[in-house]
């Protein structure tokens, strides 16, 4: 393979000046030491991120978002495990049909999900409460989770659970010592990325996120609408170090690149 | 056991029923009803809603600007999105792999903080954008980011691309190196290369990842809310008003269903185009 000429490599070197610039100059203003937006030079400070220690409202929306994500994750994940054997390992009339609806929320912008929910949370009286969220949030992150499940279930081989059936494992033992371990992996990167979009989901969450059930992107969105100040720029940098980190994780432990492919990558 | 695959699929499917299908199902239902400042929404069967938006040219001149807006992003993600991932394919290890960590990893920063970063970029007048394109000569004077069209495409193109990036680069992993140096080998110059064995090889990840850019630039949320502040709406942002601040809630779903019903049909027959054209290539 021919290597990248030096036109080729300018132009990456752009690419990726734009593709992070938004992103350090937001870290970059959250150390002003001013009391205004600004770009320090040579003088930084730390004092707008001692500042958030006075708006309890982004530290509990921070802790809700952490917890809904996990949550709701792993309630998308418990739903995935058997839906995903069931399509991987049967050919039933309506399989098909099942998928696509699973899958559906993919499809569905989030703004209508957002407004479907208001009403129907709003009619059954669950209208702004944490519950509420929950459900949501399972739905909206479920194709993820399903996606990477579905991959790892498709992917099995049966001998090793025939191998354990003629072995005299019932039913119930192969599944617990035999097909869910082996199905592990999926299933956690599945998580994983289903927390990775709840974390982030703001769209559909701004509808149905009351005061006291908000999400952090849902206060940094309503803060943002009214100001733009250093303030929300030192949240949003601890949301950027946050993803950095998780970035970093998510790479070492499943790469990147499967994760967000969904399959395995062959060049390297 | 053929119940089996039911039982499976049956935590899912009652979820989905309970928490998808129904509150869609009210939503559609929810246009045909009335709404008065005063007395709120009345559950009666009308197409007072259905009228109004397909009446008034203003929400045709809204929608035309979300499609517009979707269509200039899409084009600008595959026309600088396309070379990168090729860039990137050529690259040898371990370049490759930290920078597609550094051009996917913004997915998984929160929208906002991304469109933050942007708002603090187009900053009025003498924001870092204007400074630079002024001190570069490309501008003579500053250029209004901040509640245009402009701003919006530009904060799109930079939160949509990584998706853009993906697809064409799962595309060309399919893409055998050897192919292109046959062509070399054949007497092929680089041009022909690019023109006669990538570009056709990298099509289908270009058109497949042009549809979820568009979709997903169509029903943007809080990307055009920051950049286009509290005037200049697109469909979602006008949806968000009807429901948060006017309150009229049917008006609002119309708005929410015809914008579902337009992505619907523009993806699934963008979709069916690709497959017919691939179909013989990619069986």
């Amino acid at each position: 393979m021919s290597r990248n000429g030096p036109v080729a490599l300018v132009y990456h070197a752009l690419f990726v000046v734009f593709m992070l610039a938004p992103i350090v100059v937001v870290c970059w203003v959250a150390f002003t030491p001013e009391g205004f937006l600004s770009f320090p030079t040579g003088h930084w400070s730390l004092r707008w991120f001692k500042a958030l220690a006075f708006y309890p409202e982004f530290v509990s929306a921070f802790w809700r978002s952490l917890f809904l994500g996990a949550l709701s994750s792993a309630l998308a994940v418990a739903v995935s495990v058997p839906a995903a054997l069931a399509i991987a390992r049967y050919r039933f009339p309506g399989r098909e049909a099942f998928t696509a609806l699973f899958m559906s929320p993919l499809m569905i912008p989030n703004i209508v999900l957002g407004i479907a929910f208001l009403r129907f949370f709003t009619q059954i009286g669950l209208g702004g409460t944490f519950t509420g969220l929950v459900l949501s949030h399972i739905v909206i992150v479920l194709p993820f989770a399903l996606r990477l499940t579905l991959a790892s279930a498709v992917g099995l081989d049966r001998a090793i659970e025939h191998a354990a059936v003629s072995l005299g494992a019932s039913e119930w033992t192969v599944l617990k010592r035999v097909t869910l371990p082996l199905i592990v992996p999926g299933v956690a990167s599945g998580w994983a990325l289903a927390f990775i979009n709840s974390f982030d989901e703001v769209t559909m969450t701004v509808f149905i996120a009351a005061p006291g059930t908000e999400t952090l992107p849902v206060r940094m969105f309503l803060y943002i609408q009214d100001n733009i100040d250093p303030l929300v720029t030192s949240v949003s940098a601890c949301v950027i170090a946050v993803a950095v980190a998780a970035l970093i994780a998510l790479d070492r432990a499943y790469g990147l690149e499967r994760l967000l492919v969904g399959r395995g990558s062959h060049g390297r | 056991m053929k119940t089996t695959p039911y039982l499976l699929s049956l935590p899912a499917l009652l979820l989905f029923a309970g928490v998808v299908v129904i509150p869609l199902a009210m939503t559609v239902i929810l246009t045909f009803h009335d709404w008065g400042q005063y007395k709120g929404i009345e559950p009666v069967f009308i197409l007072k809603n259905w009228r109004e938006v397909f009446g008034d040219p203003y929400y045709g001149e809204m929608f035309g600007r979300t499609f517009r807006i979707a269509l200039i992003v899409t084009v600008l993600t595959a026309l600088f999105g396309a070379p990168e991932a090729y860039i990137l394919n050529r690259m040898k290890s371990p370049w490759r792999g930290i920078f597609l960590l550094v051009i996917l990893g913004p997915l998984l920063i929160s929208v906002v903080a991304r469109t933050l970063g942007w708002a603090l970029l187009f900053g009025g007048n003498s924001g870092l954008v204007n400074k630079t394109l002024m001190s570069l000569g490309l501008i003579s004077g500053p250029l209004p980011f901040m509640f245009t069209e402009t701003g919006m495409v530009v904060a799109l193109v930079h939160v949509l691309m990584p998706y853009m990036v993906l697809s064409v680069w799962a595309a060309l992993q399919r893409l055998d190196p050897q192919v292109e140096n046959a062509a070399v080998a054949l007497g092929a110059g680089s041009l022909t290369v690019l023109r006669r064995i990538v570009l056709p090889q990298a099509m289908p990840g270009i058109l497949s990842g042009a549809v979820i850019v568009f979709a997903l630039a169509a029903s943007a949320f809080a990307t055009p809310a920051i950049i286009g502040g509290r005037r200049l709406k697109v469909a979602s942002t006008l949806v968000y008003d009807e429901f948060l601040n006017t309150l009229n809630w049917p008006l609002g779903a119309v708005v929410a269903v015809l914008l579902l019903a337009a992505l619907a049909f523009i993806v699934i027959g963008a979709n069916r185009l690709v497959e017919r054209r691939y179909a013989q290539v990619f069986g």
